[in-house]
C-alpha cells in the first residue's frame, strides 16, 4: 500500500517498526479508508471475503466436507440435495459438495499461477519494448497486438490441444493467453513515464539503463499492474472453467468445476438441477470476488476515478 | 472520399501481417502437438507401411519448414487447400458453418446492447445512487459468469423445467430447412421462400442461444455506457441544456445518450473477440453446428489444414469489424477526418 502511505497518513517507518505497531496502523489504514471511500470500500471488502473463504476451501478442505471428492460409494446416485448430502450426489455416486470444495484447490491454482506468469512474462517485455524503442519494439508491438486482437479462447484451446491434459500444461495454455495483456499496459506507461523530467534527471546524472528501468519506470507502473492482475484472475477463472469444461484441461481423477459442469450437461435434460447448478455457481463467485477487489483497489489506488 | 479509400487500403493491407503472425502460429503449434492427422484417421494400430505412405500422401513427410513454405504458398493463391481427414476442401466445412455463426453473434450483440445501454443510461443518470450500485453489482455479475454456465442454466429451466424452447440445434428435426436453404443464413432463407413456420421454428430455436450470449455480454455494455454517460453528462452542452430548463429526461437522453453512443461504437470492436470466444462456448453448449464446433472437432481429428483455416477465418472477421467500426465512427461523428 505504499501508493497510499502519504494519503492515509499513517506510513510505517522501517526503523522503528514493531509487530504491534503495524497491526495498529493496519487497522488505522484500514478505517481511515473505509471513511473516505464509502461503498466503493465494501465493495472491496466483499469480494476479499469470497477469495479469503475459498482459499481456506483450499488449505482446509476437511473441514468443509468428510467425503473424498473421489469417494464413487459417498451416496446413491444421482440423490438429490439432502441432510446427508447438502448439494446431492453425481452419476458415479460422488458428494458434489466435496467435489465443489476439493475443485477449488484447482481452478484457483491454475489462475493465479497463470495470471502470474503471464504477467512475469508481460511485464519485462512491456518495459524494455517501451524503454528501447526502434524495431525491436515495432516488431514485439505487431505480435502482441495481434495475439490480443484475436479471441484468447481459441488460442488458449490451440495450445491446451498441443500440450494435453495436465495442471501444469492448462495454466500454461492460460498464461499465453494473457501476456498481452500485462505488455500493452506497461508498454504504454512506459512509454509516457520515459518522458517526465525524473527520468531526465536520472539520465543526466548519468544513472544507468537497469537502474532507470527498475527504480524510476518499474515502481510507478506497478500501482496499475496490481489492479490488472487481479482483474485477469478473475478471467483466468473463467477460461480455465471453460477449457476444462470443453473437455481440454484435465486428466480424469483432479476434481474441478469446468469437468463436474460438462459431466452435469449430459444428465440436464432429465431434470439434475444439482450436477449443475453449484460448480457453476462457485465459478461465479470466485470470478466475482477477484473483479470486485480488482475494482476496489482501482478506485481506492486512482483517487482521480472517485472524482468524476 | 479519397482519403477514406486510401484508409480503407491501410486497413486491408495493415490486416494481412495480423494474419500471418496468427497462422504462422497456430502452424508451429499444431505441428508441435502430439498426435497427427494419419494415427488420428487410421487409429495407431495401422501396418507402419501403410501410416508412411498416408503421411507422404498428405506430405506430412516433409520438415515443417517446407510444410510450412507450401502452405503460405497456397494462402498466397488464397486457397485454403484440403482437409486430411474427409475427402473435401476446407473452405467447404467452413461455408457450411459460418452463417450459423454470424447469425448467433448478430443476435447476441443485439441482446447485449438492448440489455447494456439502457441499463447503462440509468446507472449513470445519478451516480452513487441506490440503482446505480444495483446496475452496477447487475454488471459485475453478468461478467462474471461463465458463458456455457448461463447456457446450462437457460436450458434447465427455459428448457427442461418449463419446456418453452428447444435446447439443441438450429431447427427441429422435421423441419428440413437446409433442404431450401441455398445461403446457410437459416433465417434470410426461410423469409425470402416465405416459410413462415420454418422460420418461426428457426427463431425459435435462436432464442436461448442468443439471451445467453447477450445476457452475459450485457455486462460490459452496461459498463461502458456507464462510463461514457458520466464523461459526457458533465460536459458544458449538457449543463447548457439544463440551464435552459430542458427537462432532465430530454437532456439525459437525447443530449446525453446520444453522444455517450460514439465512444461505445468504438468499442464495440474491441469486445468483438470477446463475443466469438462466447460463441464457440454457447455452440458447444447449445449443440450449435457453428465455427466453433467445427474448430473443437478437427483439433480432436488433427485435421490441421482445417484448423489453419477457421484461425484464419476468425482472424479476418477480427479485422473486418475493426475496420467497420471506424467507418461506421467517421459516419456517426463527422469531427473524424481520415
Amino acid at each position: 500500500m505504499g501508493m497510499n502511505a502519504h494519503s492515509g497518513g499513517t506510513r510505517v517507518e522501517a526503523s522503528r517498526f514493531s509487530p504491534a505497531g503495524g497491526v495498529a496502523s493496519f487497522f488505522r489504514w484500514i478505517s481511515t479508508s473505509r471513511r473516505k471511500y464509502g461503498t466503493e470500500w465494501w465493495i472491496m471488502i466483499a469480494g476479499v471475503l469470497v477469495i479469503v473463504l475459498i482459499l481456506t476451501m483450499t488449505a482446509l478442505p476437511h473441514l468443509f466436507t468428510k467425503y473424498d471428492p473421489n469417494d464413487q460409494n459417498a451416496g446413491g446416485q444421482m440423490t438429490a440435495p439432502s441432510r446427508a448430502h447438502i448439494m446431492g450426489t453425481d452419476n458415479l455416486s460422488r458428494d458434489v459438495w466435496a467435489r465443489v470444495v476439493y475443485g477449488a484447490r484447482t481452478i484457483l491454482g491454475v489462475a493465479i499461477a497463470a495470471a502470474l506468469l503471464s504477467a512475469l512474462i508481460g511485464i519485462p517485455l512491456g518495459l524494455l519494448s517501451g524503454f528501447a524503442g526502434g524495431v525491436f519494439d515495432r516488431i514485439l508491438s505487431l505480435i502482441m497486438d495481434s495475439v490480443y486482437s484475436f479471441p484468447g479462447l481459441i488460442l488458449a484451446i490451440a495450445f491446451a490441444a498441443m500440450l494435453g491434459p495436465g495442471v501444469v500444461n492448462i495454466t500454461l495454455a492460460v498464461a499465453v493467453v494473457y501476456i498481452p495483456t500485462y505488455f500493452r499496459l506497461v508498454r504504454g506507461q512506459t512509454l509516457s513515464i520515459k518522458e517526465e523530467v525524473y527520468v531526465e534527471a536520472a539520465r543526466a546524472i548519468g544513472a544507468r539503463r537497469r537502474t532507470i528501468l527498475g527504480r524510476y519506470v518499474f515502481p510507478n507502473v506497478i500501482a496499475t499492474v496490481v489492479v490488472v492482475l487481479s482483474l485477469n484472475i478473475a478471467d483466468a477463472i473463467m477460461t480455465e472453467a471453460a477449457l476444462s469444461y470443453i473437455g481440454l484441461g484435465l486428466p480424469a481423477g483432479i476434481p474441478d468445476w469446468g469437468m463436474d459442469l460438462s459431466m452435469g450437461k449430459k444428465f440436464l435434460p432429465s431434470g439434475i438441477w444439482w450436477m449443475i447448478t453449484f460448480p457453476g455457481l462457485m465459478i461465479m463467485l470466485l470470478a466475482l470476488g477477484f473483479t470486485m477487489l480488482g475494482e476496489g483497489l482501482a478506485e481506492i489506488l486512482n483517487p482521480r476515478l472517485l472524482e468524476r | 472520399m479519397r482519403h477514406l479509400f486510401s484508409y480503407i487500403i491501410t486497413r486491408v493491407l495493415l490486416a494481412i501481417p495480423m494474419v500471418f503472425i496468427m497462422l504462422t502460429l497456430v502452424f508451429v503449434v499444431l505441428r508441435v502437438m502430439p498426435g497427427d492427422p494419419v494415427s488420428a484417421m487410421l487409429g495407431g494400430h495401422a501396418p507402419e507401411k501403410v501410416i508412411q505412405q498416408k503421411k507422404q500422401e498428405l506430405g506430412l513427410n516433409k520438415s515443417i519448414g517446407e510444410q510450412y513454405l507450401d502452405y503460405i504458398g497456397k494462402i498466397a493463391h488464397l486457397d485454403l487447400g484440403e482437409s486430411m481427414i474427409f475427402k473435401q476442401k476446407v473452405s467447404q466445412p467452413i461455408l457450411e458453418k459460418l452463417p450459423a455463426t454470424l447469425e448467433l453473434t448478430f443476435f447476441g450483440l443485439l441482446v447485449s446492447l438492448a440489455i447494456g445501454i439502457p441499463l447503462g443510461a440509468l446507472a449513470a443518470r445519478r451516480r452513487r445512487s441506490a440503482r446505480d450500485y444495483g446496475v452496477r453489482f447487475y454488471a459485475n455479475v453478468a461478467y462474471c459468469i461463465p458463458v456455457f454456465w448461463m447456457g446450462l442454466l437457460l436450458q434447465l429451466v427455459c428448457g427442461v423445467f418449463l419446456g418453452w424452447f428447444p435446447i439443441a440445434g438450429r431447427t427441429s428435426p422435421r423441419v428440413e430447412v437446409s433442404a431450401f436453404s441455398r445461403t446457410g443464413f437459416y433465417i434470410l432463407d426461410t423469409l425470402r421462400t416465405g416459410n413462415i413456420a420454418a422460420f418461426g421454428d428457426v427463431m425459435w430455436h435462436l432464442v436461448l442461444p442468443a439471451l445467453t450470449l447477450g445476457i452475459v455480454l450485457s455486462g460490459i455494455f452496461v459498463r461502458l455506457t456507464r462510463a461514457n454517460m458520466l464523461d459526457v453528462l458533465k460536459s458544458d452542452y449538457v449543463l447548457a441544456a439544463r440551464a435552459r430548463g430542458i427537462p432532465e429526461r430530454r437532456v439525459v437522453y437525447n443530449h446525453g445518450l446520444r453522444n455517450a453512443l460514439i465512444p461505445i461504437v468504438t468499442m464495440l470492436g474491441l469486445q468483438f473477440s470477446l463475443l466469438l470466444a462466447g460463441a464457440i462456448l454457447t455452440e458447444s453448449t447449445f449443440s450449435w453446428p457453428g465455427m466453433g464446433r467445427l474448430l473443437l472437432e478437427r483439433i480432436y481429428l488433427r485435421d490441421y489444414p482445417v484448423i489453419q483455416g477457421v484461425i484464419i477465418v476468425y482472424t479476418l472477421f477480427v479485422s473486418a469489424v475493426s475496420l467497420l467500426v471506424d467507418l461506421l465512427y467517421a459516419a456517426i461523428d463527422p469531427r473524424v477526418k481520415y
